[in-house]
């Protein structure tokens, strides 16, 4: 089981949160002007990334509020979690 | 090339001489220079389109490359379920077609691959659940897919150590069985269709990691990069499982996937007391019994998407917390291992085997958490649509194009569980 930090609450354990997948993908602006392949790619795309991972999670259990992680995919291993809106530290910053 | 063939006698003669007369049962190969095609992935899926494309079609030149080793992926990790009672007609239709190979496939290959006919049992716990699938049964039926409607007691009396007491948190209230479904033996199913491949004349390649894929001015594949050097070919087929967006990746091909643990844990062996193969959708419990004796339980994947091949434990206890209230008789079992693989899994739940926007290049995909099942099916028409380059009639639909036409096959919302 992960142990998580949630940027308002602190570390806590996976089973408080809910994971949300992908972060950073921003809902289109106009949809009325995206193509069919706009959209799939909106909708389905993912980086499924092996390595370096952001993405959201909720402290469903806990605060219930979104935030940011940055995870490496191979490992597990979380190496910085940060607020809606903030941008991901560089991998400098990150607590590894 | 000739290869020693299987029989009652053969074994009878080889016991007699202390086992000793056995041969390897494919060549070890080195990579030739080039290959009419070259799939990816050494697993039943990628070993058996290798099988049917040499069987079926007049491609001669051959090989699968395998980053590991023969068996050691997905096929092995898996809880070998096999049935085929899907509610669409697209899935239906695919799966059956597996199903149907199975019932031969032993024969086939000439090689023992334990397909059982046991019976996979679904329980259901809520009023919803009876609704769900007895609409699956009639689809089915319509479909020629054998489903059939128990209840309690009929589903006590299928498998004996099922608890259908009233007063558990979710009780049993009745089941669907399908007859023709079971199990087989993994491992049997990548070495059986290895051992048949490599009889056709296909080089199996172990220990050979995909680097890269090499495009032509017009786009085409034209080879591969491998860890063990340069293979031409123009047609590559790959069938790798959870990670098949990185091999993608490689001729700038992105997938609507996304890659999950999955877990899977056997208990101490036992002697036989379970008689078929139990799915709980609802509290999640999947449940055979191995003829080693160990009882075979699979867990749902993880929340999260990773690449580590572990899983966290209370993803298993979930599991075992329901197994242990259906099946009280085995609260007092020991686990003797468990394990992670990873699946590629897609929006809808289902699979993807398709050709690509790269002329050359093929794909086999997204079978997520219920890919052994499909097996022979799968692999048979990914070698047809190698072959021809065109997708048979039966995979026409399971293409990559559907999300962006909004044609999707969602079992997952047929099922409504995380498969």
């Amino acid at each position: 089981m992960l142990l998580i930090h949630c940027p308002y609450c602190g570390d806590r354990p996976e089973l408080e949160f809910s994971y949300g997948g992908q972060a950073h993908i921003a809902r289109p602006t106009e949809p009325q002007t995206l193509t069919d392949e706009q959209w799939a790619s909106y909708l389905y795309l993912r980086t499924n990334t092996r390595g370096i991972h952001a993405e959201r999670w909720r402290h469903i259990r806990g605060c219930a509020r979104f935030f940011n992680a940055l995870r490496d995919t191979t490992n597990d291993r979380i190496l910085a979690t940060y607020r809606v809106g903030e941008q991901p530290p560089a991998a400098a910053e990150t607590r590894a | 090339m000739k290869r020693q063939g299987f029989s009652a006698l053969r074994l009878l003669r080889a016991g007699l001489s202390g086992q000793r007369s056995w041969q390897p049962q494919w060549r070890r190969c080195e990579p030739q220079a080039s290959y009419d095609a070259v799939i990816v992935g050494g697993g039943g899926h990628g070993l058996g389109a290798a099988y049917y494309l040499a069987k079926e079609h007049q491609l001669t030149r051959i090989a699968v490359v395998e980053k590991g080793w023969i068996g050691g992926g997905n096929t092995g990790r898996n809880t070998t379920i096999i049935r085929s009672n899907y509610l669409f007609n697209e899935s239906a239709a695919l799966y059956d077609h597996a199903l149907k190979l199975w019932e031969g496939l032993s024969q086939d290959l000439n090689y023992n691959v334990m397909y059982s006919p046991r019976g996979v049992m679904m329980p259901a716990h809520t009023v919803h659940d009876i609704q769900v699938f007895k609409r699956h049964i009639h689809a089915n039926r319509c479909n020629g897919v054998d489903n059939e409607w128990l209840t309690r007691e009929q589903a006590k009396a299928f498998c004996p150590p099922l608890n259908i007491d009233t007063n558990i948190r979710y009780p049993v209230l009745g089941a669907a069985l399908q007859r023709r479904g079971g199990t087989a033996r993994h491992d049997a199913v990548a070495w059986g269709y290895a051992r048949a491949a490599d009889a056709l004349g296909v080089d199996i390649i172990e220990n050979c990691e995909v680097k890269g894929i090499r495009r032509d001015a017009q786009g085409a594949v034209e080879a591969l990069e491998t860890s063990r050097g340069v293979i031409r070919t123009s047609k590559v087929g790959v069938s790798v499982a959870g990670h098949t967006s990185q091999i993608m990746a490689m001729a700038g091909v992105s997938l609507p996937l996304e890659s999950f643990p999955l877990q899977a844990l056997v208990s101490e062996p036992i002697k036989p007391i379970f008689p078929c193969v139990v799915m709980s959708n609802t509290v999640h419990a999947y449940i055979s019994q191995s003829d080693k004796g160990e009882l075979v339980i699979g867990a749902g994947t993880d929340a999260y998407t990773s690449y580590t091949q572990r899983g966290a434990l209370h993803t298993n206890l979930h599991t075992i917390e329901a197994i242990c209230e259906l099946f009280p008789a085995f609260r007092r079992m020991r686990m003797l291992r468990n394990w992670g693989g990873i699946v590629d899994v897609t929006p809808d739940r289902s699979p993807i085997i398709a050709k690509t926007a790269v002329p050359g290049l093929y794909v086999n995909c997204g079978w997520g958490t219920g890919g052994f099942k499909a097996t022979p099916g799968s692999a048979h028409v990914f070698a047809w649509t190698i072959a021809r380059d065109e997708p048979h009639p039966i995979n026409a639909p399971f293409t990559i194009e559907r999300f962006r036409d909004g044609l999707l096959i969602d079992e997952a919302a047929a099922a409504a569980v995380a498969h």
